[in-house]
């Protein structure tokens, strides 16, 4: 019998040698899902009988059937009786009921509102189902594929998710797997997942863009590869841009040149033709299309041309992302050794075209982009079960932090830092005698906490009555390899603590997502004002408190006068804090300040006499005959 | 300096004696220890650092430490790993940029730099030279940027000169009066950048 001879800490896992357990990958994408597994490096995609490696991200369920329909099956049922059928649920992971508004127009279903501001539920023909229960059914159908193909035992997997998934999102696809029964190895950013598939082909080095256009989404990620070391050093992207929007685009001029008109039902047949058109132009310069309803049939011819002049809005959105990814990470095009295409929408030629122009380059795209994901995939899982020496070094894809006084927002880690992470900030109470903090943590690149998603909300209770300013708040964030964040909170004189782990309490859209992203890079200048007038507000609230105590206690001090004179100032302040002006509010600050000025220095007078005669004389007699 | 273990320690695991973070019975991760940011990469402690011999410092750590090399690993050492990690990350982070690096180097020498503890900076010719200095970029016009940008890179690179002799001789006060120059000069470099370049909106 040979020895194998293994590097000190390389030596294989207990079941590495387990023959009948497998480690895969999978790609749980919002249209189509994938399974791949990797043998000695080699990864490949696990295909059904007839050579289908797609699996629709489709699940109907179907009336007195407990078992549901996943797949291409389901996705003839969705043409009948699409009330059955949910597709596209990866856009509802980590979603509350209050943010589904603007994707409820991909669902057939009734969106159901349990009234706690929980998790979506839909209601399916009757049936209540959470958008994790309905991943967990893609999940299964997917491992049972890996099992039939391999002939084993399936239970541990590496899933991807878009590099821009939140922590909501990141927990909900976990807990989906949990249902599915397969342990989830890592949680891998797909981005990263596709350069590892293109990485350890070719064994490349230097800097890398990953240009990942999907159905639904599109992400952009720049990324350092060195000796099977994969640094990401930047991420950005749109997460409501995809292929989808091109067909939109083009099932709205199709309708235009019948004369307008359409009733709800014919929607998707539309949005079907235009999608084969602008498959056909991937090829073809030109290509006809029928369509046939409300009673009249008309042939449309679409050229390449027309086509690219309708989607080339949409495509510019996407290079200016990756322009703002390259200058987050301070990297000029030339300085790139290649050029990644992940997605199908990678296919267009005018998305070729653009990312060509932009990074004067080809961009690699021999591995089919609906495929590398999932292959990228396979190869962690194995490098994780069966041990490798390549390395995943991620980051952070958007700012975490806490909300302060006046709505404002302090970043605690800024997107892009590497993970894993712990930091800690210290924070006080703002008025005296308060005992409790309440903790608010948000996710997003604004200086507002309302224009960011809100992750969590939690009390830090217990805190001793002190002066305002008296307490130190330590609040910690620790962000693990997966990217799922916990947070805790405790008082350093105390000890008094509590400690969250961040469940989705409800959030936002993808839409509403995008529309942060956007805004955040168009409103950094009307941020920091809006910041500095919240500011202002606070200093202004601050002296209004303080002068409030004071004047509880030793109001007795001013005349009739001088206390109508503070008491104007305060409601001139009071006034100018209501509106916009900063300049106003700090106005009327410091004119408060300075009527308050003779009040504060008399109260001065009087403490320091207190100090002096608080102890009266037949106390201070009997305190001497006792020393 | 550095750390210097005093007693022997024994294994979290197995109970044996261990003089790595890896014991060398039973092959299983031990917790951090408390390492300074330099020790912790196996780098020493200097301000002159290397730009590469850090990242492959790094890269060489986290091989060893990160949690994807203990997926199979038992709970225990599931969480050393990702202690291990997290504090070699915190490390890279603080030693890659050059403020961050003289800003933790005078804080372990106790010598938090002014500002940073809540005092005020009594330094009249950094006040000057800082005013000076806002008041050029403030004037410029568009084609002056360039010029004042290969100023402000000379300036930089001088300054991280002058660091590097003033920590290797020792002298705080040289290296605080640096570390400051060095704080207003990297602000006014972001705001030379902001002035040339405006963020890319996204559509």
């Amino acid at each position: 019998m040979l020895l194998d001879i293994y590097e000190p800490g390389e030596t294989p896992l207990p079941h590495a040698g387990d023959s009948d357990r497998a480690a895969v990958g999978i790609d749980l994408g919002t249209t189509n899902s994938l399974v791949a597994v990797s043998v000695n490096g080699r990864p490949e995609i696990l295909r059904d009988a007839l050579g289908d490696g797609i699996v629709p991200s489709v699940v109907a369920y179907l009336e007195g059937d407990d078992e549901p329909v996943v797949g291409r099956v389901a996705t003839r049922i969705l043409e009948q009786e699409p009330e059955l059928v949910v597709a596209s649920v990866k856009r509802l992971m980590g979603r509350g009921t209050g943010d589904v508004a603007s994707v409820g127009g991909h669902l057939a279903q009734k969106i159901r509102d349990d009234g706690q501001g929980g998790m979506v539920r839909l209601d399916v023909g009757g049936r209540i189902v959470s958008p994790v229960e309905v991943s967990g059914e893609i999940l299964r159908t997917l491992r049972q594929r890996a099992e039939l193909v391999l002939g084993k035992t399936v239970d541990q997997a590496v899933i991807t998710v878009p590099a821009y998934f939140d922590d909501a999102a990141r927990t909900a696809t976990r807990d989906a797997a949990r249902l599915a029964g397969i342990e989830v190895l890592r949680l891998v950013n797909e981005p990263t997942a596709a350069a590892l598939a293109y990485g350890l082909d070719q064994g490349a080095e230097g800097l890398y863009a990953i240009y990942d256009l999907g159905g639904g989404t599109f992400d952009v990620s720049l990324l350092k590869l060195e000796k099977g070391v994969f640094q990401v050093l930047a991420t950005g992207g749109d997460a409501a841009l995809g292929g989808d929007d091109f067909d939109r685009a083009l099932a709205e001029q199709l309708i235009q040149e019948r004369g307008g008109g359409i009733a709800a039902g014919d929607v998707k047949p539309v949005l079907a033709a235009a999608r084969r058109a602008k498959e056909a132009l991937t090829e073809a310069d030109t290509t006809t299309l029928d369509l046939e309803f409300g009673s009249r049939a008309t042939r449309h011819t679409v050229t390449r041309a027309g086509f690219d002049a309708l989607i080339a809005p949409l495509v510019a959105r996407t290079i200016a992302a990756a322009k703002a990814v390259l200058q987050d990470a301070g990297v000029g095009p030339g300085e790139l050794s290649g050029v990644v295409l992940v997605g199908g929408s990678t296919r267009v030629p005018l998305v070729r075209a653009e990312v060509t122009a932009l990074f004067g380059r080809e961009p690699l795209s021999d591995i089919d982009p609906d495929e590398v994901v999932a292959l990228g995939a396979a190869l962690q899982a194995e490098a994780l079960t069966i041990g490798s020496d390549t390395l995943l070094l991620d980051v952070v894809p958007l700012s975490l932090g806490l909300e302060t006084m006046g709505g404002l927002i302090e970043k605690v880690i800024p997107r892009n830092t590497p993970i894993p992470v712990s930091r800690a900030q210290d924070f006080t109470t703002y008025q005296d005698g308060q005992t409790a903090m309440a903790i608010h943590v948000v996710q997003g690149e604004r200086e507002m906490v309302e224009q960011n998603r809100s992750l969590a909300r939690f009390v830090l209770a217990g805190i001793p009555a002190m002066v305002a300013g008296a307490a130190r708040i330590r609040v910690t964030f620790t962000v693990d390899a997966d990217g799922l964040l916990t947070v805790s909170a405790r008082e350093a004189l105390t000890g008094v603590e509590a400690r969250v782990e961040v469940k989705p309490t409800y959030g936002l859209t993808d839409d509403e997502m995008t529309g942060m992203l956007r805004a955040s890079l168009e409103n950094a200048r009307a941020d920091v004002v809006t910041r500095l007038l919240a500011e202002a507000r606070v200093d202004g609230r601050r002296l209004i408190l303080a002068l409030d105590a004071a004047l509880a206690v030793d109001g007795d001090l001013l005349s009739a006068e001088e206390r109508a004179a503070i008491e104007g100032a305060k409601s001139a302040l009071e006034t100018a804090m209501t509106g916009d002006d900063r300049e106003a509010v700090v106005a009327a600050t410091e004119a408060l300040e300075a009527a308050g000025r003779p009040f504060a220095e008399r109260r001065m007078d009087r403490n320091i006499r207190r100090a002096l005669s608080g102890v009266d004389v037949s106390r201070l007699e009997s305190r001497l005959q006792a020393g | 300096m550095g750390v210097e273990i005093t007693a022997p320690v024994s294994c979290n695991s197995c109970g044996g004696q261990i003089e790595d973070a890896i014991c060398g019975g039973c092959k299983s991760l031990q917790p951090p220890g408390q390492l300074d940011h330099f020790a912790r990469l196996g780098l020493s402690r200097d301000f002159a650092i290397d730009g590469q011999a850090l990242e492959r410092a790094y890269f060489a750590a986290q091989r060893r430490f990160h949690p994807d090399r203990f997926a199979g690993r038992g709970a225990k050492e599931k969480t050393f790993s990702l202690q291990h990690a997290t504090l070699i990350n915190e490390a890279y982070e603080t030693l890659r940029e050059p403020l961050p690096r003289a800003r933790y180097l005078l804080e372990i020498e106790g010598r938090p730099l002014p500002g940073d503890d809540g005092k005020t900076i009594a330094d009249p010719e950094l006040l000057m030279e800082a005013m000076e200095w806002r008041e050029a970029l403030e004037d410029a016009a568009p084609h002056d940027l360039p010029a004042l940008k290969a100023k402000l890179d000379g300036e930089l690179t001088a300054v991280e000169g002058a660091l590097s002799r003033a920590f290797a001789g020792h002298d705080l006060d040289g290296a605080t009066h640096q570390a400051l120059r060095l704080s207003y000069l990297s602000k006014l470099g972001a705001e030379l950048r902001r002035k040339a370049a405006p963020r890319i909106a996204v559509p």
